[in-house]
């Protein structure tokens, strides 16, 4: 966990030296003339968790759709694991490398079940034939168990996901995300809309996941972000407008004006 | 792997329908053929075929359900299919004639005598051999399919977009089948048959026979279809529409479960024209008219989509419903079939089936116990997907 040793300031310009989970470099992208991302550069280190925080167009979602695939970026280098150049691939090649996405707005599928809902996102070749063919073995049913204790929806499995409150659609979707079983994690939003208990809850779901696997967390609760510990990023204007500890980036006088202090 | 594939398309629904469906097999020739005139369990010879119609209607349905109840293609062009199998059926059968045609050509059939073409065009070489007219059955409408899948799957066309284009495919192909010089017999079509594989097309007992065949390929259609949606790629299938880029974002390539789903579906809807062919007696290019495959999807509408019985029940009440407005009422059949489209999708959001079963009321979400209202369902990862067909859309109604 980074909460002990918070790590200073890295500083983005320098060229990676450590292994890098994910490593944006002076990625731009424009729609229509609205520069979207400015010359954004991000490093997420392996079992690290990054948070991101900015006021509402910011771009935070768009550097989510250039790392997964769903816009292309207008310059700039976006590599995940030290070498594997993301621009190039679509969804769903990007989402076999193992980036597992959370939508802001939480998306799964409601006319199935929760059972069935992490089937889907169950880590297993996904070509068309092995599909059809596929039948869950006890590894697959024991994974699943296991998920749902996780997200606590053991005694729901057999229910629609439409019927789930809104907090458990998000849970169900961090739980996709481990089926998925992916190296890193985007992570949109999760605790919009959930009680206080709920928030406590999924900080501490997200901590125990980024010992394992790098996870980077898009929120607007800073009390959310707090109870994450990790480092802070903050976003304004499509670039990176200060980097370090919560603490850190809450005191530096630029995020107070253009983020905070609004 | 095949049997996990039987034994779980093999549900209890579908072992009813299959069940019922090899009794209707057995029991319409036996009723016709067996059955003497007179006693009130006889059927008369002029239902069987009839009746046959109906059930190739039924796995048109079946094959546009699978892409349109469980993926969410909405294909307006399903009849190209479904003709495309029949013109396959109908090329064999014109050439069974031979030298019994009016000019008594015994290679060319009568339209080309009449045109003056004094050889046969490649594209006809063959199809005086069952075998390969029953390939090219399957080829046919498969290759268009997956032709025309890989562009606009590929391309990402969705929706409203995807249903035009479809449209326009079978519009195409119905004024190309018009043009005589394309070799299909132009407006006419093709006729005039006489034997299928040595026996009568117009015998009571070829008719029976074929109304039993019929029948047992709508049931393999069933068997199909059932192992396709219980498997986990139909659970794919599901997911992609009703989120398709979420499907994506899991690591599905879309593209390629929506070409497998529509190629399977085109290839039941060829088999099913092949065996409306010989028992209508006639195919011509007004089976790829665009309101045709629109009927389609009403059928389908009106049966239950995403439902494997749906299709078929509601291919059959429609068409059953059809005959005899046509008969009784003949000005108000259309205006009896756009109503019932439009009370459908307002009253019956999940058809007949839906209606029967309580579907509509368990697919929706119960109560929300968070007590917030409930965000719209997955719309803001799917907004490129265009998928809003108003009350064409599965969830328009929920």
């Amino acid at each position: 966990m980074t909460d002990e040793t918070a790590p200073p300031v890295t500083t983005v310009d320098a060229a990676p030296q450590a292994r890098t989970m994910l490593y944006l470099n002076g990625v731009s992208v424009s729609f229509d003339g609205f520069r979207a991302l400015n010359n954004l550069s991000i490093i997420v280190h392996p079992a690290e968790m990054l948070a991101i925080i900015g006021p509402n167009g910011a771009g935070k979602t768009t550097m989510m759709d250039i790392i997964t695939g769903k816009t292309r970026a207008d310059a700039g280098e976006v590599l995940f694991d030290d070498t594997i150049d993301l621009r190039k691939l679509d969804e769903a090649k990007i989402a076999n490398l193992g980036i597992g996405r959370k939508f802001q707005k939480p998306t799964v599928f409601e006319s199935q079940t929760v059972w069935d809902n992490l089937l889907l996102a169950l880590k297993k070749p996904r070509g068309v034939f092995p599909t059809l063919f596929y039948g869950a073995d006890n590894d697959d049913v024991t994974r699943i168990d296991d998920i749902l204790r996780i997200i606590r929806l053991s005694a729901r499995k057999g229910e629609l996901a439409a019927g789930l409150s809104h907090g458990q659609k998000q849970w169900l979707e961090i739980g996709m995300l481990l089926a998925q079983d992916p190296k890193l994690l985007l992570v949109d939003e999760p605790v919009a809309g959930m009680t206080d208990a709920e928030t406590v809850e999924t900080a501490k779901l997200l901590k125990d996941i980024a010992t394992t696997r790098s996870v980077v967390v898009v929120e607007h609760d800073m009390s959310f972000v707090r109870e994450l510990g990790c480092r802070v990023t903050c976003l304004a204007e499509g670039t990176v407008l200060a980097e370090g500890t919560l603490d850190q980036v809450s005191a530096n006088p630029v995020v107070i004006e253009r983020y905070l202090g609004r | 792997m095949i049997t996990r594939f039987l034994l779980r398309a093999l549900d209890r629904k579908a072992i009813w329908l299959i069940v019922v469906l090899v009794a209707v097999s057995i029991l319409v020739p036996v009723a016709n053929l067996v059955v003497p005139a007179g006693n009130p369990l006889h059927l008369d010879a002029v239902w069987v075929p009839l009746l046959g119609k109906y059930l190739t209607w039924a796995m048109l349905a079946l094959a546009l359900d699978l892409v349109w109840g469980y993926c969410g293609i909405l294909s307006l062009g399903h009849g190209a299919f479904f003709a495309l199998g029949g013109y396959a059926m109908g090329m064999y059968l014109m050439r069974q004639i031979g030298a019994r045609g009016v000019y008594a050509n015994p290679i060319l059939p009568d339209f080309m005598v009449f045109l003056n073409w004094k050889a046969l065009p490649w594209y006809w070489y063959g199809f005086d051999m069952f075998w390969f007219a029953a390939i090219m059955v399957v080829v046919a409408p498969g290759v268009l399919a997956f032709l025309f899948g890989w562009f606009a799957f590929r391309s990402r066309v969705t929706g409203v977009y995807l249903s035009i284009i479809t449209q326009a495919m079978t519009y195409a192909l119905l004024l190309a089948f018009f043009r005589n010089d394309m070799g299909f017999g132009g407006n006419n079509g093709l006729t005039d048959f006489k034997d299928i594989l040595g026996f009568n097309v117009q015998a009571e007992a070829t008719r029976a026979a074929l109304f039993a065949i019929t029948a047992l390929f709508l049931a393999a259609a069933v068997l199909v279809c059932s192992g396709i949606v219980n498997s986990k790629l139909g659970n794919v299938m599901i997911a992609i529409r009703d989120a398709e880029s979420r499907a994506r974002f899991l690591g599905y390539r879309v593209d390629n479960v929506k070409l497998f789903a529509f190629v399977v579906s085109a290839i039941i809807a060829g088999i099913a024209g092949a065996l409306y062919v010989p028992q209508v007696g006639i195919i011509n290019p007004n089976e790829f008219s665009p309101a045709n495959s629109i009927e389609v999807v009403i059928w389908t509408a009106v049966g239950g989509r995403g439902t494997i019985i749906g299709p078929i029940i509601g291919a059959i009440l429609v068409n059953a419903g059809k005959s005899y407005f046509t008969a009784a009422l003949p000005d108000y059949w259309l205006y009896a079939l756009g109503a019932l489209f439009m009370l459908t999708t307002i009253f019956l959001p999940h058809g007949i089936v839906g209606l029967v079963l309580g579907r509509g009321r368990k697919r929706r979400a119960p109560n929300n116990p968070s007590g917030q209202p409930e965000p719209l369902p997955e719309r803001s990862a799917d907004a490129e997907a265009g998928e809003d067909m108003g009350v064409l859309s599965p969830r328009a109604a929920e």
